[in-house]
Parts: structure tokens; C-alpha cells; sequence
């Protein structure tokens, strides 16, 4: 059963996500998008992870999605004229997908060399309040960072987007 | 007695009661559109719909209370929507104009699964007795998985709005996405005092929301209070914030009809049109029962007194009434009974305030209901916190 959900729920998200490259209009690729994280979503629920999928869909099929298509509907988005490949974007291209299928590559065969690591990992519970207790003690400092660069980000963006044309602006 | 209920496997049993609560939530759903016109006649002062009556029972002495209540226009509006013609207008986009509707009702009827209604005593092996849930399902992360599924309800709103590819709609489709999305944060930021509250050190340490009633039903003056008193200024908010969420008026942007047509919905008729409105009124049952067991003490009848204290009380007369059956009812009839006057507030509301004006909901959702939540979140932990360190038994 768990097996059989488990088929079910990887070949919908990998469908999904090749859906939402594949196609032509960019609200049926965002509603693809947000099939593709359901199904990621429902692979952590066969895993016990329930906070993590409920997070998951809260966060982002439930909230990020929903800015893209606010944001897609607002620029109504045709596709457009794109620019042709250049040798410079080409050549980055292949670099930066050649660096990305060796890094699966090694990921999974290092998975598969060291299984015996993974039963060495603590575990900690699935409840909600033994990922509270690890954010909190151990892996405090990453998660100040981590929050710390939102932040950074969103100022980013504040000051990116924000066109700053006389001082009355800089307010 | 139900010993034959369970025998049968497991994912059969889940199905039945999945099916069950549907039943009982869909047709609730379409009779608050009734509800909504007998409240909105009342308040208007006119009778309201008060004529409707199939002939061939209007001889039966006594109908006349039914027909003045509209009960009969319930089932003549549910038969005109099941089979008036399902047009599809030529210059949409078919396949999202026929899922939009569809997609309403994914979120309206799966969150109920998070929602307990009441609870029951049961006898363990070691003779003691403990309070269980009624419940499809009374997950850890209860809260937030109703919240998360609730979420996906704008997408329905979005996408009628875009795939009526007609000016309107559209507008109240973008509408719709940006006030959904600022209401959500101001809602998630009220009710976190609550769980602050509820998972004092040594706890447990859960979102669920079966835990928040049982910390309500606690002997002793913080014990038995309902967190409307501990915490009024998050009921408020979050109030506030379900209005937005389940677009009710003064919030309901996306509809708007004095300034949009019927914004999302324009170019909706019949069942589809129809299927929003069921999906409006599933979420308001479902938000006012997350009010309800938040925030007014869940199946409890009275503050200070729990469902427990009255079944035991009962039980001294009349030992039937502490059997699970009849404490179960007992429990749903006031969740009930609560969530119904939520219902009725929220009509009650849409007939009095007028709509605000969108630049208005913006300002409202971002500027002071979001700074008021966070604010509030501040204040009590700070609270929570001095209440942990230095009077640990109040």
C-alpha cells in the first residue's frame, strides 16, 4: 500500500514538474507548479513527516503559488518575445547542468555507499514539538541565519523594486 | 450493539465517515443560503421567501409553518440549480472554467476533516475513564493542517476569475489573491497566544485543536476560562481576519457586485455558480468552528463548565445520559448550536456594516491588523513567559 502510494506520488510530482516547464502558458505551469508540491507534500506525509508536509503546502502551494499567479495575471504575461540563445548562455547552461547532474550523481551514489549513516542519524520524532526543540537548541544558529538572509532579501527586493526618484520617495 | 460497524475494514470505515460528515456538511452549507435569506428579509424587516409549496402537500394541516420558513424554496432553488442548463460561455477557457468550481469544494469539504465536533467518554483497560474526541481525524498539527488546506481555497477564485477571460472577473480574481494572502498572515500571527498558552513547559506540545478544548475544561479560574476572555484582542483579530478569509462582507472583494457585476463569478451560472456559493458557506461553518473551539470553550456549555461536569452531573438522574451515544450528541449539539450563531453573526454583519472600499482593505489587513497581531503575539508571550517564571501554580 505504502509502496503503491509511494509510486503514485513520485510520478505525479516528476509529471507535474516536467509539466510545468513544458508548458506554454504560464498559469498552466503555476497550477502545475502547485500539483507538483502537493505531490512533494504527500511524499512527506508517507514518510511521517506531517508538519513538514502540512508547511509545505501552507507555505507554498498555499501562499507563494497564489503570489505567482497574482503576479503572472497582474504583467499578463503572453510569453513574449524572448531573446535567442547566446554562446555565452549556452556555454553557462551546459556548466551549471553538467555541476548539477554530478551533484545527484555523487548525492545518490554516496546514499547508497553509506546507508549504515543513516541509521546513525538520532532520531528525534516526528512531533511537532521535537522539531521545535531541535530549531530551538541545535540547529539554533542556522535557523537565525537562514532568517537573517530573508531579511536581507527582502530589503533587497524592497530596494530593487522601489523606484527612488526624489528625496519625498526616501521616506 | 454496533458491533457490526466494527468489523468491517478499516479504509471502509474511514470512507463511511468521511461520506457521513459530507452529508451532513453539504446540505448544511446549502441551507445557510436560505438562512441568509430569511436573516437578511428579517433585518430588512420583510417577510422574506414565505410562499413556496409543492401542491401536492398543501392540504397537510400545519405545512404553512414550513412553507412561511422557506423550507420548500431550499429544495425549489436546489432542483432549479441541478437542472437549469449549464451554459459555458463561448470566449472562456473551458477546462479552468469548468475546475474552478470544482477546485471550490476541495477546501470546503477536506478541512471539516481536522474539525472535532465533540467528544465522548470511554473506559480503558485499567477501569479509568478518558475523554475522546469525535473526530475524522485529531492530528498533532491539527491548526496548521486546516490552515494549510483552507490556503488552496483562493485558488478556486483566481482561477474562475482568469478563465472567464472577461474584465470583471478578472479583477476580482487579482482581488481575491491579494486579500486572501494578507489576511492569512494577520490570522496565523492571532491564534499563536492560544498555543503559547496551551503547551506550558512539560506539556505536550501540540497544534491540535481537540488539546485547546481540553485546556479549556481545566478546573480552576484560568483552568475553565474560554480564551475569548484571556485573550480578546486575538478573538478579535482572528475574527476579523475569517470575514477576509471566507470573503463575507465588508470584505468581499472579489465579488464586489456594486462595483465588479458579480466579480469572480459573472460569467458562472447554474450549478457551477452554485457549487461557489456551497464552498462560501462550507468555509464560514468551518471557520466559525475553529472560532468556537479556539476561542468560546468548544463543546462546553458554559464557561467554568465542562461537558464533562454536566454529564456527570446528569448521570446522577439519569445514567443513560453519560453512555457515549448521548454524550456524544449532547457534545455536537452545542458545538453546534455555537458554530449556528457564528453563521447568524456573519449574516447579521453583512447586513448592517457596508463594504469597504479595496484601498480600505489593504490599508486594514496590512497596516493595523498586522502590526495589532504582532503586537498582541509580543505582548503575550512576554505575559506567558513572567506567568511560567514566577507564578507557575495560578
Amino acid at each position: 500500500m505504502s509502496d503503491l502510494l509511494f509510486h503514485l506520488f513520485a510520478v505525479f510530482t516528476v509529471a507535474c514538474a516536467l509539466g510545468v516547464v513544458f508548458n506554454k502558458n504560464a498559469v498552466a505551469s503555476a497550477l502545475c507548479l502547485l500539483l507538483s508540491l502537493v505531490g512533494v507534500a504527500g511524499l512527506f506525509v508517507l514518510l511521517d513527516a506531517f508538519l513538514l508536509a502540512v508547511l509545505l503546502v501552507l507555505v507554498y502551494a498555499g501562499a507563494v503559488v497564489a503570489l505567482f499567479l497574482f503576479i503572472i495575471m497582474l504583467l499578463d504575461m503572453q510569453g513574449g518575445d524572448r531573446k535567442r540563445f547566446t554562446k555565452a548562455t549556452l556555454v553557462s547552461s551546459t556548466v551549471a547542468g553538467g555541476l548539477l547532474i554530478t551533484g545527484l550523481v555523487s548525492f545518490a551514489t554516496r546514499g547508497l555507499n553509506h546507508t549504515t549513516i543513516l541509521a546513525e542519524v538520532p532520531v528525534v520524532g516526528n512531533s511537532l514539538r521535537a522539531y521545535a526543540e531541535q530549531l530551538f537548541t541545535v540547529y539554533l544558529l542556522p535557523v537565525q541565519i537562514v532568517g537573517f538572509l530573508l531579511l536581507i532579501a527582502m530589503l533587497g527586493v524592497i530596494v530593487l523594486s522601489k523606484k527612488f526618484e526624489g528625496l519625498e520617495d526616501i521616506k | 450493539m454496533f458491533d457490526f460497524y466494527f468489523e468491517l475494514p478499516l479504509l471502509l470505515r474511514l470512507v463511511l465517515q468521511g461520506t457521513a460528515v459530507i452529508l451532513v456538511l453539504f446540505p448544511l452549507a446549502a441551507a445557510c443560503s436560505m438562512a441568509e435569506r430569511k436573516v437578511s428579509a428579517w433585518i430588512q424587516g420583510r417577510p422574506g421567501p414565505n410562499r413556496t409549496v409543492p401542491p401536492f402537500l398543501a392540504w397537510i394541516p400545519g405545512i404553512s409553518i414550513l412553507q412561511k420558513l422557506g423550507i420548500f424554496q431550499l429544495a425549489a432553488d436546489g432542483g432549479k440549480f441541478t437542472f437549469k442548463e449549464d451554459v459555458v460561455p463561448g470566449h472562456v477557457n473551458a477546462f479552468y472554467f469548468i475546475l474552478a468550481p470544482i477546485a471550490s469544494m476541495i477546501p470546503a469539504l477536506t478541512t471539516v476533516a481536522f474539525i472535532p465536533f465533540g467528544a465522548y467518554f470511554t473506559e480503558l483497560a485499567d477501569g479509568t475513564m478518558k475523554l475522546v474526541p469525535i473526530a475524522l481525524t485529531n492530528l498533532d498539527v491539527g491548526l496548521l493542517a486546516v490552515f494549510a488546506l483552507g490556503s488552496l481555497g483562493v485558488y478556486s477564485l483566481i482561477l474562475a476569475g482568469w478563465a472567464s477571460n472577461s474584465k470583471y472577473p478578472f479583477l476580482g480574481g487579482v482581488r481575491a489573491s491579494a486579500q486572501l494572502i494578507s489576511y492569512e498572515l494577520s490570522m496565523t500571527l492571532s491564534v499563536l497566544p492560544v498555543f503559547l498558552w496551551v503547551n506550558a513547559p512539560g506539556g505536550p506540545g501540540t497544534l491540535s485543536l481537540f488539546d485547546v478544548v481540553q485546556s479549556q475544561s481545566q478546573p480552576g479560574f484560568f483552568g475553565g476560562m474560554w480564551y475569548i476572555f484571556l485573550m480578546p484582542l486575538s478573538a478579535f483579530i482572528f475574527l476579523i481576519a475569517l470575514f477576509a478569509e471566507t470573503n463575507r462582507q465588508p470584505f468581499d472583494m472579489p465579488e464586489s457586485e456594486a462595483d465588479l457585476v458579480g466579480g469572480f463569478h459573472t460569467e458562472y451560472g447554474a450549478f457551477k455558480w452554485s457549487l461557489f456559493f456551497v464552498a462560501e458557506y462550507a468555509h464560514m461553518i468551518v471557520g466559525s468552528g475553529i472560532f468556537c473551539l479556539l476561542f468560546l470553550g468548544g463543546w462546553n456549555p458554559l464557561p467554568w463548565v465542562t461537558l464533562a461536569d454536566v454529564v456527570n452531573f446528569g448521570a446522577g438522574f439519569l445514567p443513560l445520559i453519560a453512555s457515549p451515544l448521548v454524550m456524544g450528541v449532547i457534545g455536537i449539539t452545542l458545538f453546534l448550536l455555537k458554530v449556528g450563531f457564528f453563521i447568524f453573526f456573519f449574516m447579521w454583519v453583512r447586513w448592517t456594516l457596508p463594504r469597504f472600499r479595496y484601498d480600505q482593505v489593504m490599508t486594514l489587513g496590512w497596516k493595523k491588523l498586522l502590526p495589532l497581531s504582532i503586537a498582541n503575539l509580543v505582548l503575550y508571550a512576554i505575559l506567558i513567559a513572567v506567568k511560567d517564571l514566577y507564578f507557575p501554580n495560578l
